[in-house]
């Protein structure tokens, strides 16, 4: 019989979490960014049926890098318990702050039990609150902890760079077009330093808009929607905020 | 509803445990839903009153809730189940959108309405029954329709116009007098208004517009553009304007007589 090696702890975690970070990493980077109504998840997605981003309940959305059917497993729960929660309760009782905690237990248990393999996810959890100051961002890291950040946050493979982009250039009280040309500038520059061109059929766009007058506040903006907004940088960005909310679905 | 029914049973309405009791509980009961098709959509109402045997429980009860977007339950029945039945319902169409990412279908969502209804079936056979009317934009056939049920869960598509609820016989007379298949939208909000109004004419348990307490019926429409519910102003208005030709004829508008 075999002895097995000695591997420290500490060995062990390290290697369990440069396993993680490589198949977050090997995934696009996404940006959630508050902007003047609300919360804007922008990343780049080939697909159209697959989602990053997701609604989980009236004001609280899920966006997540990484593999795929690992962060479907977990949107999934979060919408059950989201549901269940609001049902035993009231809507108002379901809190991204309460939905991050539950995530946070579900990754940081997955990541130290030795018999799973850790879960190649970032994800990021917002709720948008009836005023800017209202509005919550949370990042969730592969090993469980929890991040509370405020303005811009990126995840995926290149989300340093992202970041350190955006928070030299994201200011608060953004317009909706100001916002998305930001987040895609920030999108479309590569390692090492160059630009490329994202279309916007390969975007992936969604908001969580305070001024909706659903209890729903999360809307996927496709399509002509999302071109026009494109369109609209630069010149007159309040208008095509506005001209936004009318055009609902 | 099947995670619920896994995760915590005694949540779900069918599965709690009866005590056994002599003849009919009181309960506050709804009364009557009026629904009426017209090109484009359809229009869901009920008049505000719940009884509990000769005494009217409340006045200003609201049995007609949106369901999802292209969808909405008015209920007749035991107030306190139905309220709870809806409830789960929208929970579970809410569910199955995020989940899926689509939409159920309308002939979807009416079958699920069927099933819970049916887990009742023990309540009702105590007296407490609830027998909801679904009406909905179906967006793949763009029209809209009419689901009725009974008491076991019975489903049927009801074409042009439906009634459920104690006032429903005298509503329902009077829609057949006044329907027409080119009605506009605000012709059908009359229509349904006409009908709940000849239904608290002649059924005591049917609440009529209450000018003092300017308590007036729920008025939904459903069309391509989503759920809507008239606004307390325009229910008001329209009930007034129905209510000042009364004043004249009592019975309403006189149909042909071939």
């Amino acid at each position: 019989m075999s002895t097995p090696f000695y591997v420290s702890p500490q060995q062990a975690m390290a290697d369990r979490a440069e396993y993680a970070r490589k198949g977050i990493a090997r995934g696009r980077s996404l940006v959630v960014m508050q902007y003047a109504d609300g919360i804007v998840f922008v990343g780049e997605n080939p697909s159209r049926a697959l989602h990053k981003f997701s609604e989980i309940y009236d004001r609280i959305g899920f966006a997540a890098a990484g593999k795929y059917n690992e962060y479907e497993n977990l949107r999934i729960g979060g919408v059950r318990y989201a549901d269940l929660r609001g049902y035993t309760y009231d809507r108002d009782d379901v809190t991204a702050r309460g939905l991050a905690n539950v995530y946070a237990q579900t990754l940081g248990t997955i990541f130290s039990s030795a018999a799973e393999k850790p879960y190649e996810v970032e994800l990021v959890v917002a709720e948008v609150g009836e005023t800017p100051e209202g509005d919550q961002i949370y990042r969730l890291p592969h090993d469980g902890s929890i991040v509370d950040e405020h303005g811009s946050v990126a995840v995926g493979g290149n989300a340093e760079q992202i970041s350190g982009f955006l928070d030299q250039r994201h200011r608060d009280g953004m317009s909706l077009a100001e916002a998305l040309k930001l987040a895609v500038q920030a999108l479309s520059r590569d390692t090492n330093g160059s630009e490329r061109e994202i279309p916007a059929e390969r975007l992936e766009v969604a908001v969580l808009d305070r001024t909706r007058p659903q209890k729903r506040k999360f809307k996927r903006i496709v399509g002509r929607q999302l071109a026009r907004l494109l369109e609209a940088q630069g010149e007159g960005s309040a208008s095509a905020g506005s001209e936004e909310s009318d055009e609902a679905e | 509803m099947d995670f619920l029914a896994g995760h915590q049973p005694d949540m779900l309405p069918g599965n709690r445990q009866l005590p056994p009791t002599q003849g009919v509980i009181e309960a506050p009961h709804g009364t009557t839903i009026v629904a009426v098709t017209f090109p484009g959509g359809v229009v869901l109402a009920g008049d505000r009153r719940a009884t509990m045997g000769n005494v009217i429980a409340q006045r200003d009860i609201e049995k007609v809730f949106p369901a999802d977007e292209y969808s909405a339950v008015g209920i007749a029945g035991t107030a306190g189940l139905a309220v709870e039945m809806v409830k789960l319902f929208q929970l579970e169409l809410e569910h199955f959108e995020k989940v899926e990412g689509a939409q159920l279908s309308l002939e979807g969502k009416a079958n699920r309405l069927s099933t819970m209804i049916r887990s009742n079936l023990g309540m009702a056979m105590q007296g407490l029954a609830v027998v909801p009317l679904f009406a909905g934009y179906d967006v793949d056939r763009d029209k809209g329709r009419i689901f009725s049920y009974d008491v076991t869960g019975g489903r049927s598509e009801e074409h042009n116009f439906a009634a459920t609820g104690s006032g429903s016989i005298f509503a329902r007379g009077a829609m057949k007098k006044l329907f027409r298949d080119d009605l506009t939208e605000e012709q059908a909000v009359t229509l349904v208004v006409q009908a709940l109004y000849d239904a608290a004419d002649d059924d005591s348990a049917t609440g009529g517009p209450d000018v003092a307490r300017r308590i007036y019926p729920i008025i939904t429409v459903i069309t391509e553009d989503g759920f809507r519910r008239l606004t307390a102003e325009e229910a008001a208005e329209i009930s007034r304007s129905v209510l000042q030709r009364r004043l004249e004829e009592p019975d309403g508008p006189k149909a042909a007589l071939l």
